[in-house]
Order: C-alpha cells, then sequence, then structure tokens
C-alpha cells in the first residue's frame, strides 16, 4: 500500500554541507510508513524519480523528514524546494526493518550507520530509545549528522570518524565488534556504503546475531514494476535477483550477496 | 462533456482505448493496482518473456538522460512457465486486453514459448525482435529483414494468436524489416523499441551502466518515433502501434496522426504512474474539443506537405 500525490514541505534545513532536512506533511502516508521505507521524489525537468529514504515517522502530526545529500543534479535541484513548496512523491515504498514488539529490559540492538547511510536508522532509534546503541561513522567531524537526534532519541551514540577529530578514530566496524563482545545484543540494523556493510555482516556472523542492512541501487519506478534496481539475493539455498525497492531495500544480511 | 467511444480494433483484437503499458514498464499489472484499477488501460504488454527464467544484467541498469533515460535490465523475467501459471490469469482478471511479450535466443525459443502461450487464454503476443540489452539474440533478430521474418514465420506457424511483432530503431531502413514480418504473417508491427546509448560519469570514467550501453527511451526519443511510425504505416497495410518517449495526450494523438492504431507508453509511467489515466482523459478531451466520433479519424490522418 502506498500513495502517490503532492505534499507540502513544512520544514527544510541544511544540517551539513550539501546535506538537507525536509518534513514533509502527508498525513496518509506517514500512517503507512514504517522505519527503513523510501519516498519516492519527482524533480522538475528530471524522467526519473529519486529515492530517499524516511529519516523519522511524525504519527501525531502525520509528517514525515527526509534527509538526503546533494549527488548529482536532480538531488541539486530538489534542494530549491522551500517551504510551503509541494513536493511530489511515491510513498512510503519498500520493506522496512523488523522491529521487535518488545525488548527485553536488559536486550539492546545496535544501529551502525556510515555517512548519508545514517538517517534511515533514526526512526528505530526512536522507537528503542535507551535500547539502543547507535554506532555512527562519518569522514571527519564537519561531516557529522544527526548524532544530536540520535541522543535525544535516548540512544547510547558511538560516534566514530576517519581522521579522529571527533569521537574514535577508525571505523565503525571496531566499534561494532567490541558491543557485541558485550553481549545481550538481539539485532544489528546497518545502512552505509557496500565496504561497511559487508564488514558489518561479516561481525554479525562472527557472534551469530542477527542483522538486516538498507541498500541501496540505482531505481526505476520504484514500485517492482521495471526490475531496473535488482541485488543477488540467496534464500533457503536458492539465488535470485531482489528488487531494491520491492523486497528491499531492507534486507536480511544472511541473504544479501554483496 | 460527453463520453466518447475511444475503442480500437487491433490486429482483430478489440481495445477499449488505444493506450497500453508498454513491456517492461508495468511488470505484470499488480504494481499499480494500489492506484487504479489496471482495467484503466487498453491493455498491458507484459515484462518480456523467455524460455527459462533469467536474472538479467549486473546493475547499475538505469541512467538519466536529457528528457529521458537509459535502460539496461537484459530481460530479468520469471520465465514462460511462471507467468502462464502466476501472472497470467491475474493480468487476465483485472485487465483489458492482454498481451504476452516475448523474447528468445534461438528459433526455437520463440517457437517454444509461443506454443505453450498458444493454448491459453492471453490475447496476443508481442514477439520481442528488439531488445537490445541481450548479447545472444533479441535485437539481432530485428536487425535484419532475414532474421526477422525468420522469427515471424516460425511463431506464425505454431499459433493462431494475433502476433505483433516489435520493431528496434537501430536498422538503416525500418521499413525494410516491416515489410518482411509483413510478408511473413505478422499480424501488426509495434515501434520503436529503445534506441542504443551511453552515458559515462567523467568522475570515474566508467560507464553508468555496468552494461557499458543500453536503451535509450522517454520524450527524448519521441521524434523519432513518429518519424518511423508514419514511415512503417505508410509502407505496410497491417496495422502499427505506435511508442517511443508518448508522455502526453498530445504526443498520443500525434501518433495516431502519423498512423498508429493503438499507442504504448513506458517511461512516463516510470515517472508518473496517473500518466495513463491523464493521456486517456486528454484523448477524450481532443475528441470533445475537435468532434472526434471515433479515432479511425484521426489515425493515419496526417496530411504530408
Amino acid at each position: 500500500m502506498y500513495k502517490c500525490g503532492a505534499y507540502p514541505v513544512i520544514e527544510k534545513t541544511a544540517i551539513s554541507a550539501g546535506i538537507y532536512s525536509y518534513e514533509i506533511l502527508c498525513p496518509d502516508v506517514a500512517e503507512l510508513a514504517k522505519p527503513g521505507q523510501f519516498v519516492h521524489i519527482k524533480i522538475d525537468g528530471f524522467t526519473l524519480r529519486r529515492p530517499i529514504s524516511i529519516c523519522e515517522i511524525d504519527h501525531k502530526n502525520g509528517a514525515l523528514r527526509i534527509v538526503f545529500e546533494i549527488r548529482g543534479q536532480g538531488t541539486a535541484k530538489l534542494t530549491s524546494l522551500n517551504i510551503g513548496d509541494n513536493l511530489d512523491m511515491i510513498a512510503p515504498l519498500g520493506n522496512g526493518f523488523t522491529i521487535p514488539d518488545e525488548i527485553h529490559p536488559n536486550r539492546r540492538v545496535i544501529l551502525v550507520g556510515g555517512g548519508i547511510g545514517v538517517p534511515p536508522l533514526l526512526g528505530i532509534a526512536k522507537v528503542m530509545k535507551e535500547s539502543a546503541t547507535a554506532i555512527l561513522g562519518f569522514r571527519s567531524y564537519d561531516k557529522i549528522i544527526l548524532a544530536g537526534d540520535f541522543k535525544r532519541a535516548d540512544s547510547h551514540v558511538i560516534t566514530c570518524t576517519d581522521d579522529g577529530s571527533v569521537g574514535f578514530k577508525g571505523t565503525v566496524t571496531v566499534k561494532l565488534a567490541e558491543e557485541l563482545q558485550k553481549g545481550d545484543v538481539d539485532m544489528v540494523y546497518s545502512c552505509g556504503p557496500e565496504p561497511m556493510l559487508k564488514a558489518v555482516i561479516a561481525e554479525c556472523e562472527k557472534s551469530g546475531v542477527p542483522c538486516e542492512v538498507s541498500l541501496e541501487e540505482r531505481m526505476g519506478c520504484g514500485v517492482g514494476a521495471c526490475y531496473v534496481c535488482s541485488c543477488r539475493i540467496s534464500k533457503n539455498n536458492t539465488e535470485f535477483m531482489g528488487r531494491v525497492c520491492k523486497e528491499g531495500p531492507v534486507f536480511n544480511g544472511k541473504e544479501v550477496m554483496l | 462533456m460527453k463520453k466518447r467511444d475511444l475503442s480500437v480494433i487491433v490486429a482483430g483484437v478489440k481495445f477499449p482505448n488505444p493506450v497500453i503499458a508498454a513491456s517492461g514498464t508495468y511488470g505484470f499489472g499488480e504494481n499499480y493496482a494500489t492506484l487504479y484499477p489496471m482495467n484503466i488501460l487498453g491493455g498491458v504488454s507484459c515484462k518480456g518473456l523467455t524460455l527459462e527464467k533469467r536474472d538479467g544484467n549486473i546493475p547499475p541498469r538505469i541512467a538519466e538522460t536529457p528528457s529521458g533515460m537509459l535502460n539496461s535490465v537484459g530481460l530479468q523475467n520469471p520465465g514462460i512457465d511462471f507467468f502462464i501459471e502466476n501472472h497470467l490469469p491475474y493480468m487476465k482478471e483485472h485487465g483489458n486486453v492482454i498481451i504476452a511479450n516475448i523474447a528468445g535466443n534461438t528459433i526455437e525459443d520463440y517457437v517454444e514459448i509461443a506454443q505453450k502461450l498458444d493454448s491459453t487464454n492471453v490475447d496476443m503476443l508481442e514477439v520481442n525482435i528488439s531488445c537490445p540489452n541481450v548479447k545472444e539474440g533479441g535485437m539481432a533478430w530485428g536487425v535484419t529483414a532475414n532474421g526477422a521474418a525468420l522469427v515471424t514465420k516460425s511463431v506464425r506457424a505454431v499459433t493462431n494468436k494475433p502476433i505483433m511483432i516489435k520493431l528496434t530503431p537501430n536498422v538503416a531502413d525500418v521499413t525494410e524489416i516491416a515489410k518482411a514480418v509483413e510478408a511473413e504473417g505478422a499480424d501488426c508491427v509495434s515501434l520503436i523499441n529503445t534506441l542504443l546509448g551511453m552515458r559515462i560519469d567523467i568522475k570515474t570514467r566508467r560507464p553508468i551502466l555496468r552494461n557499458n550501453v543500453g536503451g535509450l527511451s522517454g520524450a527524448a526519443v519521441f521524434p523519432v518515433a513518429v518519424r518511423m511510425v508514419w514511415q512503417v504505416a505508410n509502407a505496410v497495410k497491417i496495422d502499427v502501434v505506435g511508442m517511443g518517449g508518448i508522455s502526453t495526450a498530445e504526443d498520443a494523438v500525434e501518433m495516431m496522426l502519423a498512423g498508429a492504431k493503438a499507442v504504448q507508453i513506458g517511461t512516463v509511467i516510470i515517472s508518473d504512474p496517473y500518466s495513463p489515466l491523464k493521456i486517456i482523459g486528454g484523448i477524450e478531451h481532443y475528441m470533445n474539443m475537435n468532434d472526434v466520433k471515433n479515432l479511425t479519424e484521426v489515425i493515419g490522418k496526417v496530411e504530408k506537405w
């Protein structure tokens, strides 16, 4: 179930160089949306829509928040939309993260995000509150986004930077391994660059903790009709090409073949 | 506003309106059901089917272009048997005219697929001899009159279903191919499939598509499509279905004036899922404004200079 229509932008912020946060008033979409799903945005003058993951779902006010980075001409054009302008989108799309109905007080989940892969994890942090440990990796201090939002959602936040300008100097997987060793982890959720996802999946395999990863691929229709955004999946010993827009973007870490 | 009769007859098959979802952009009809019923469309041509299931090409398989896009899906599909068992019943139940788009590596593939479909309730076969994204077969059949004729003859021999041959624009003279398939018993032709194209990322110096090249579609190709449909409509007696970059009702009318009995729309659906409704409604509006009682008053009615 998804909607297709024009919805007003009600909040716009540049949260870092080239990274924007929009809030969109869309009660019928917000009602359906789950963390890890995405919206597919039409941009004036471009044939292809741009898929952008949902960062936060505000059920009370019927709004969604998206955070995206300028990657090319399309996303650059998207930043010309201002508060009050309508955003044409198909949403919510895809399968989101599996969120447990309840979590034992002594158990927790780990969120591992890299760069612009961080936003879709905030929705889980909001649900899991203090049961979530968020390991967030960025190139340097000036690239950090949403760390404060995760703290306000009561996550235990571990920031990593490649250059050590803030937090731990090194990759998120080093910190993930440490956290997994402490035990008590029910699930790991991850989104970020492919090499990072591979490393996260490998760490989870080692400690036998299930993980879900959110993938990105150049996309066509966004609803499963065009078979453009395929990725190789292995499920119950059979390999097939799954659609990132339909079977994904969130996949079981054991099933994706990166 | 008056309700108009938008129906057209193509290869003996009646379509309630002339707008057909083009193969590869509408899956097997189920993906847009949440927005509007599939029977809004005059017909749906399903995702290209091969004898065995195909994984398709390695991604990325799509790239933005000025007023269009490139794709190199490479015929990912579940195979003909799976289609007949799992998709066709749904399509027949919910849609109007259902067209099975088929592709083969070999003549034997085309024949076997056509035989399997002959005993189903599918309304029409669209024989794809023009896919630019697979190494073997596909477009190789469609670029020579002999190859196109051989596929047509072989499929014709094993089915009584109406057959529509989907032509490639990547040839010197499309009318030669159209005449060749007409001579072998094709009931109609559809054109144009995508134009072979390429885009390169200037930072990485790599093609954007992992397949290096892919098929160009969308508004950018529309004038090329109008020209080719016009040429073919003047060269053959069988029906012509026009496609290639149709984005509006005006484009659809223009394509019909060029000689198309019906039109297929594809890329515009990816951009705007509601485009079929807008185009069908717009055609009816055009008929009202111009007092057109039947689309036969439009089809092929361009007056050349």
